[in-house]
């Protein structure tokens, strides 16, 4: 089996966007788009993917409603930042962040999460220290930034991937 | 505009809403783009049209064609997840190329490396 | 009624799409340095991406669909490669 499908969840994304490009569910794209995912998996083999267990799918559909909320609350406080005149003094800076996690698919999700969201950007991550550089906006307090990253998203990230 | 007589003005109304809402975000973020000082501010600008405001059109314009061709149209997925993996990707890229070339001028608006282990390289009386 | 909202609200919404391009543009051009004319590149390819979906909406037609795909793919290869460059000086390492 592990032979035939490597990555059975990546063989099954392929094969929906397959089906969503084509826009048909025909016998005829359903077996096409199932040899070229089972072919793609293949060669996903000799790139050496680490392997990971998603270790609580609901906890991350959580996580990504939360994510989801924060991008649209953060969506309205830029876009406030930018039309407002420069009357307030508004400070932005680099804040560097500790971190606990030294999974590579809890720091890729992370970094995404953070970079996704408007108003904070994942700059740097040095693997010697665990530590991320952290570009803030709107920067008022720097442990709350630390805080915020660890709390919100660090922890919740740990407890999704094993 | 022929196509879409029979539309019910809740899709009408619905699409409208999200394309206006949308094309402003996108616009924001590239006036941004214009206003902010420096580079690293205005690498947040995009981020406005990359995540609400192409998301907002998307949505858009599944509604319009779900309801005027009387079916599933979803296909517009495949660019909300392309551009939910890809954009934090090239931002990242952009800003780590960006702070790699700051620090070789040996500009002060970055901070320096990290350097805990050893001991700070820095003047210590400046 | 309802039908003259939406047609108008696509023509507002491919103006406001018009000047957003605009911005970007003109950030191609000022810079100051090269990170942000790639910058500015990577907004204009994001933009050019939904202009083309309020076309597919206006004319009720999904060609449009396939081109703002490839254009959102195309920015994405686009500015990987150029962060890369201006990184390293070479693209492929």
């Amino acid at each position: 089996m592990k032979r035939i499908l490597p990555y059975p969840f990546f063989a099954a994304i392929l094969l929906l966007a397959w089906l969503l490009l084509n826009e048909s569910v025909s016998p005829g794209a359903v077996v096409f788009g199932a040899i070229v995912a089972v072919v793609i998996s293949w060669i996903m083999v000799s790139l050496e993917v680490p392997r990971t267990i998603l270790r609580r799918p609901l906890a991350a559909i959580r996580l990504a409603f939360a994510v989801l909320v924060e991008i649209v609350r953060s969506n309205n406080a830029v876009a406030r930042i930018i039309l407002s005149s420069n009357k307030r003094d508004r400070r932005s800076g680099f804040v560097r962040i500790p971190l606990d996690t030294r999974n590579p698919y809890s720091l890729a999700a992370l970094a995404c999460i953070i970079t996704a969201t408007p108003g904070t950007l994942w700059v740097e991550y040095d693997s010697v220290d665990n530590t991320m550089l952290l570009h803030v906006l709107d920067l008022i307090d720097e442990e709350e930034w630390v805080k915020i990253i660890k709390e919100r998203y660090e922890s919740r990230l740990m407890e999704i991937f094993s | 505009m022929t196509q879409a007589v029979d539309l019910p003005d809740w899709a009408a109304l619905l699409t409208a809403f999200l394309l206006i809402v949308g094309a402003g975000l996108a616009l924001i973020g590239s006036f941004g783009l214009l206003r902010l000082k420096n580079f690293y501010d205005r690498i947040h600008a995009p981020t406005l049209g990359t995540t609400l405001g192409i998301g907002s059109i998307l949505i858009a314009s599944m509604v319009f064609h779900s309801v005027t061709q009387q079916r599933f149209v979803i296909h517009e997925l495949l660019i909300t997840v392309l551009m939910v993996v890809t954009t934090p990707v090239t931002l990242m890229l952009l800003a780590r190329a960006a702070l790699f070339r700051d620090r070789l001028e040996g500009s002060d608006i970055v901070p320096p490396r990290y350097q805990s282990a050893r001991p700070s390289d820095k003047p210590e009386n400046q | 009624m309802i039908m003259t909202l939406l047609s108008w609200s696509i023509l507002v919404a491919q103006g406001l799409l018009g000047l957003a391009m605009l911005c970007a543009a003109l950030r191609i051009l000022r810079g100051p340095r090269a990170q942000d004319r790639v910058l500015g590149l990577d907004t204009l390819y994001v933009n050019a991406a939904m202009l083309l979906l309020v076309f597919g909406i206006r004319t009720g037609s999904t060609v449009y669909f396939e081109a703002a795909l490839v254009i959102a793919l195309l920015g994405f290869v686009a500015t990987a490669a150029l962060a890369k460059f201006l990184m390293r000086g070479e693209i492929i390492e």
